[in-house]
């Protein structure tokens, strides 16, 4: 019993979805208008409203106020060692606590949970003094290592261990197979969509981070691609030309990939709330 | 199990120190180190800086004291009513719109769905200092883009970030921006979650869909709705990036947050014992709504 539904209803819901695309998409074409325009051509009126030339010479300004290369690779290292290391850490753990029975482990599951729930900024005044001691201020790890405690996607990998059946490994015991060997072999190849997500999740958080990396990092070839950016904002006539090319860097790369991998990436960014 | 027959040799099995029983430690062994490390040992450390204040150079213990300074001071209530303000105003607008865009993906005969859904979350791939900086040129006063549009309608340029109550509202612009796309996702996941037959059901009894909407959608909805809420009050207690870049708090801290004030104190004036006092005002805050927050899931489940 299928209920025909009035042409002017459709078109009207129509409208109204590509209007509200219109407000969510034009502040990435005015990104990339300013990235390939000088700041008095986006600053006429009426303004550019087509890409212009300038692309190359706002590079070369880019290039001499921040170091964008640097930054990029610097925001890259960082998120892919931190991702890397972090989906270990919470497979491992996540492994732990949905398939072994120790003695500790309701303590330390509940001491996590209920970590989850205070704020990273009560940590932050006492990391800063941690690292200024160990002289470890301006470095990758001072970056990495305090972020890689992050309970969420523990969580999320203790929820999805639990559909590793517990036959199969009391099987591979049997069979003598080592516990590394079970679980490097036998559980993580099981897991390959909830990795997926919880890695996409840990680099889209590092990717991002900005409060840290801006109090540990403090020199202009260590600033990853937030911090580095920040800095254009907070000059006091901006550039806009290599602000808005700047932008385009730090975003575009996240929008193609996000193109070519969106069922992972949706249900990694929303850390498993959503299945893609 | 191939590979597992190759590897076992049960005869001379080794006395390894890898068993059922050690294994769960080792595994966990490196978090709770770390966890020790970068999270206990920290959120400690910073309840006794909060009672502690810098006396030519050196903390000592100062009681009540930063506690006493926090709750007399104005610009602490500012920043503590600009977060209200924003939660007040901020967080029901993007969760209406929200919805109603997730409603919208959801109808049956709607076209081109995926693309849709893809634009609208674009905006959550973008860092929150990018989004910033794209709106720092689109709401310049004399020459954004914003203000040019308006101008064609005969409206006179707004200093969206130097004047008045402005400032605020475009905190709540970039923001809504940014946000929208992801809490509709999560919204939308919620409705393909309530099952069609009650429409159904509804509209042979003769329901409009409005009605519908408020009598099947809304009610089987608000477990997610309540969710995405209490993250969006979290987020706007912890709002960092977006101030900073945007304004920097200004003017005269009509754009001041709970965080951004910490920072200052902290990493301006590095007078880190008032700061952890402001600290555990947010940690408070947060932590009490992230209580809710857990209990409403257990009760879901």
């Amino acid at each position: 019993m299928k209920r025909k539904i009035p042409v002017v209803e459709q078109v009207l819901l129509y409208l109204v979805l590509i209007a509200g695309l219109a407000v969510t998409i034009v502040p990435f074409y005015w990104m990339v208008i300013g990235a390939t325009n000088r700041t008095g051509d986006v600053f006429k009126i009426p303004p550019a409203f087509v890409p212009g030339k300038h692309l190359v010479e706002n590079l070369h300004n880019l290039n001499n106020s921040i170091l964008i290369w640097k930054s990029l690779y610097n925001s890259l290292f960082i998120a892919v060692v931190y991702s890397l290391i972090g989906l270990l850490l919470c497979a491992m753990s996540g492994y732990a606590f949905a398939k072994f029975h120790f003695r500790g482990k309701t303590v330390i599951f509940t001491t996590l949970i209920l970590a989850m729930m205070i704020p990273y900024q009560a940590t932050i005044i006492p990391l800063f003094q941690m690292f200024v001691k160990l002289d470890m201020l301006n470095t990758y790890s001072a970056v990495i290592l305090p972020q890689l405690v992050y309970v969420f996607p523990i969580f999320l990998m203790t929820q999805n261990m639990k559909a590793v059946p517990t036959s199969l490994l009391e099987a591979a015991r049997i069979d003598g197979a080592g516990e590394f060997h079970i679980f490097f072999r036998i559980v993580l190849p099981t897991m390959t969509p909830a990795l997926a997500a919880v890695t996409i999740f840990l680099f889209n958080h590092q990717w991002n981070n900005f409060m840290w990396p801006l109090i540990v990092m403090n020199t202009k070839d260590m600033y990853t691609l937030p911090v580095a950016l920040s800095t254009l904002a907070g000059q006091n006539s901006i550039d806009y030309g290599q602000a808005m090319l700047g932008t385009s860097i730090s975003v575009l790369p996240v929008i193609v990939v996000f193109l070519f991998m969106q069922k992972y990436f949706v249900s990694g960014i929303l850390g498993g709330a959503v299945k893609g | 199990m191939h590979a597992v027959a190759e590897n076992r040799q049960p005869e001379r099995k080794r006395k390894s120190f890898v068993t059922v029983k050690t294994m769960p430690y080792i595994l966990i062994a490196p978090i709770v180190t770390l966890f020790t490390v970068f999270y206990i040992y920290p959120i400690f450390y910073s309840i006794l800086l909060s009672f502690q204040t810098r006396v030519r150079g050196e903390y000592v213990f100062a009681g009540f004291k930063n506690y006493v300074r926090m709750f007399q001071d104005p610009i602490f209530y500012k920043a503590l009513g600009n977060s209200f303000l924003i939660l007040a105003i901020q967080v029901p607008l993007m969760l209406t719109l929200a919805t109603l865009l997730a409603v919208a993906l959801n109808v049956s005969w709607l076209k081109f769905k995926g693309l849709f859904r893809i634009g609208y979350f674009t905006p959550v791939l973008t860092s929150l200092v990018a989004a910033s900086v794209i709106f720092l040129l689109i709401l310049n006063k004399d020459y954004g883009l914003l203000n040019y549009v308006l101008s064609l309608a005969g409206i006179e340029p707004i200093g969206w970030l130097s004047d008045g109550f402005w400032p605020l509202v475009t905190l709540i612009i970039v923001i809504t921006w940014r946000w929208t796309g992801y809490n509709m996702v999560i919204l939308l996941a919620g409705l393909q979650n309530i099952p069609h037959d009650l429409y159904e059901a509804a509209s042979i009894d003769g329901a409009g869909r409005v009605k519908q909407f408020f009598h099947i959608t809304l009610p089987l909805l608000k477990p997610v709705l309540l969710v995405t809420f209490i993250m969006s009050t979290i987020g706007s207690f912890q709002l960092f990036d977006e101030p900073y870049t945007l304004t920097g708090g200004g003017p005269n801290n009509r754009t001041l947050t709970l965080t951004l004030y910490l920072y200052q104190h902290g990493f301006s004036y590095f007078d880190f014992g008032y700061a952890s006092a402001l600290t555990y005002a947010i940690v408070f805050i947060v932590a009490l709504l992230s209580l809710v927050q857990f209990k409403l899931a257990g009760d879901q489940d």
